[in-house]
């Protein structure tokens, strides 16, 4: 498998009072086309750090991360916008919907920073609805969602370019347990059809019952690297 | 496009917090537009009248005349150079003597100016026909301050006195012929206007004069035999002073404006940037510059005074329509200033002005959100995202 993230002897640390705390120490990892990984571990292991670092949303104190064949760190802001805009998707756990939009210009707006053509963009959106089982709320607006729908909009927002990563940080994590496994089962279904690496911050179990692979942190160091041959929910 | 487009929805999105921003400004650009429409109006209108009653299109001076200094008077007059005569005689020019000399209103002692105007003139809007005679009486006509200062009224006598080309006092009796209305001070008050042949008979000075006032025909435009030509830049100085101190006024009344209207987009942004971390650090996420995110809330704090603009011109313009053909009605104070004006002031809206307007609110509005909006390019973007201000 050639990985398409790369990550050496990576340490992140950041400035506390008069010292350091380091997030993530030496870490290595190699990440692969297709997979469903969870970084899983306890608040503070460092998760959340790392998810960021191959998001280019932050930069390595030390070591090397390279995604998609960019090393992050040595990105330009212009370039590490360019990453994110083309190849990376990201869900959040508060979904991060921009309010006066509505689901459909939710979706459409990383096309726009493509400059994707209108004909294409209102063919991939309605794609990406289609995808999440939305097509009927495209004009709504988030406040006029529910958790679980602002969530299935957001991973159409992600997924409308077809990135090849997609990073989600606690998914599921204001979603009660119906639209938790809803999602996982959208988004599994999503990694196998169209090969798209998803890469999960979390700690909740229902989200470790979908995960193909999982690397357990602790205080910022990869703890255990396990591959879960056979998911519980692969429906 | 995309920035603009999202500036204006997310400020449109933003209820009535950007209706408040937007009318605040919109007001303000009213203000400025109908502020700068009156000066220029009163303005205008001091220029016209004061053109129509006394310097015509110009004037060609006397060497030793300085109409700042009375005392000149008494040397300031001659025969107009030769090169002129032509256009005395078509009338394109005319010519304007002026001494000193008093009157004997009801036995009491006046100084004036006595000036003296061919009838048949018509360059200036003074009523100088009826200064033809009729009879043996000198004819004057007055304007309305003067006879109320002299407390004369149109057929009444008076006493005059002057000194002829030797510096000999005479006297005669002069009749008020007409006691015209004009908002021309300068040619009012503490005046007389004769005849001038009757003038020159009074006094020797046959074909002298102080000035010559000349018409838009007259194309003459320098100074010739040492007489010097006078343009309206000169003549209209005051007038253009006093605009300028009223500039002044306006000035600080609009940054006053400006400065109330500008503080609330200035708030908004700064609340916005605040409030909204984690819409900045969203898009990031999607793709965008933190530099473009900080263009973004720019262009959203510009986009107040763009909508201002238009919001302006909806509610504006009938109201400044309405305003124009109105007027401002001017207290006779104004005019006792020794201005030209008439009754209204008819503000005067010049394309100029209101793109002037529009610039510098639109400028100082992106100016004034670029301040707060520049923080997010160093913002953490992780932080954002998670919504903590930092």
């Amino acid at each position: 498998m050639q990985p398409i993230i790369s990550i050496n002897g990576l340490v992140k640390t950041f400035p506390v009072g008069n010292g350091f705390f380091c997030a993530l120490n030496d870490v290595n990892l190699k990440l692969g086309t297709g997979e469903f990984v969870g970084l899983v571990g306890p608040s503070g292991s460092g998760k959340t750090t790392l998810l960021n670092i191959i998001g280019s949303l932050d930069t390595p104190t030390e070591g090397k991360a390279e995604v998609l064949g960019h090393s992050i760190g040595e990105l330009t802001a212009k370039e590490s916008a360019a990453l994110r805009n083309k190849d990376i998707g990201f869900i959040f756990q508060s979904y991060n919907l921009l309010p006066v939009y509505t689901v459909y210009e939710n979706v459409e707006f990383p096309l726009l920073l493509q400059k994707m053509s209108a004909d294409t963009r209102r063919k991939a959106i309605m794609e990406a609805l289609d995808w999440v089982g939305l097509t009927n709320k495209e004009q709504s607006r988030p406040s006029q969602l529910s958790g679980g729908e602002c969530q299935r909009v957001a991973i159409a927002r992600a997924m409308v370019k077809r990135p090849a990563i997609v990073l989600a940080d606690e998914p599921s994590a204001n979603l009660d347990a119906k639209n938790s496994h809803n999602i996982l089962q959208t988004m599994r279904k999503l990694n196998e059809e169209l090969q798209t690496t998803f890469i999960f911050a979390t700690h909740d179990e229902k989200v470790m019952q979908y995960l193909k692979r999982i690397v357990y942190l602790q205080d910022g160091e990869v703890e255990r690297d396990e591959t879960v041959n056979q998911p519980n929910r692969n429906e | 496009m995309l920035l603009l487009r999202t500036a204006f929805k997310n400020i449109l999105g933003g209820g009535k917090r950007t209706w408040l921003n937007v009318t605040v400004l919109s007001f303000t650009f009213v203000i400025m537009v109908a502020y700068n429409g009156i000066l220029d109006g009163f303005l205008e209108e001091a220029r016209r009248e004061t053109q129509r009653w006394e310097t015509g299109a110009g004037q060609i001076q006397h060497p030793e005349y300085d109409r700042y200094d009375m005392f000149t008077l008494q040397d300031a007059h001659g025969v107009a150079p030769l090169s002129l005569q032509t256009y005395l005689a078509d009338k394109s020019m005319t010519p304007i003597l002026i001494l000193q000399a008093a009157i004997y209103p009801q036995g009491r002692f006046q100084n004036i100016l006595l000036k003296g105007i061919d009838a048949g003139q018509n360059i200036l809007e003074l009523p100088t026909a009826k200064l033809r005679h009729t009879g043996t009486e000198i004819p004057v006509i007055i304007g309305q301050r003067m006879a109320g200062l002299a407390d004369l009224k149109e057929g009444d006598r008076v006493m005059l006195r002057w000194r002829d080309k030797q510096g000999v006092f005479d006297a005669q009796e002069i009749v008020i012929a007409a006691v015209f209305k004009t908002k021309t001070t300068t040619v009012d008050a503490g005046q007389m206007w004769i005849n001038i042949t009757d003038l020159y008979a009074m006094t020797g000075m046959q074909d002298e004069a102080t000035y010559l006032v000349k018409s838009e025909n007259c194309p003459v435009v320098s100074d010739i035999d040492n007489w010097s030509y006078k343009d309206l830049k000169y003549l209209l100085a005051d007038i253009d002073l006093m605009a300028k101190s009223n500039q002044t006024e306006s000035f600080i009344i609009f940054a006053i404006l400006l400065a109330i209207a500008l503080l609330a987009v200035f708030d908004t942004q700064m609340l916005s940037i605040f409030r909204r971390q984690k819409e900045i650090g969203t898009y990031v996420a999607l793709g965008m510059t933190p530099k473009r995110v900080s263009g973004l809330f720019t262009l959203e704090g510009t986009s107040y005074s763009i909508l201002a603009v238009l919001m302006a011109a909806v509610w504006g313009t009938p109201l400044l329509y309405l305003f124009a053909q109105t007027g401002m009605k001017m207290p006779e104070v104004y005019a006792d200033m020794g201005m030209g004006m008439s009754d209204a002031i008819y503000p005067a809206y010049h394309v100029s002005s209101i793109m002037t307007s529009i610039i510098v609110i639109v400028v100082l509005s992106a100016i004034i959100s670029y301040l707060p909006a520049r923080r997010i390019a160093k913002q953490n973007i992780v932080f954002a995202l998670k919504g903590k201000i930092n």
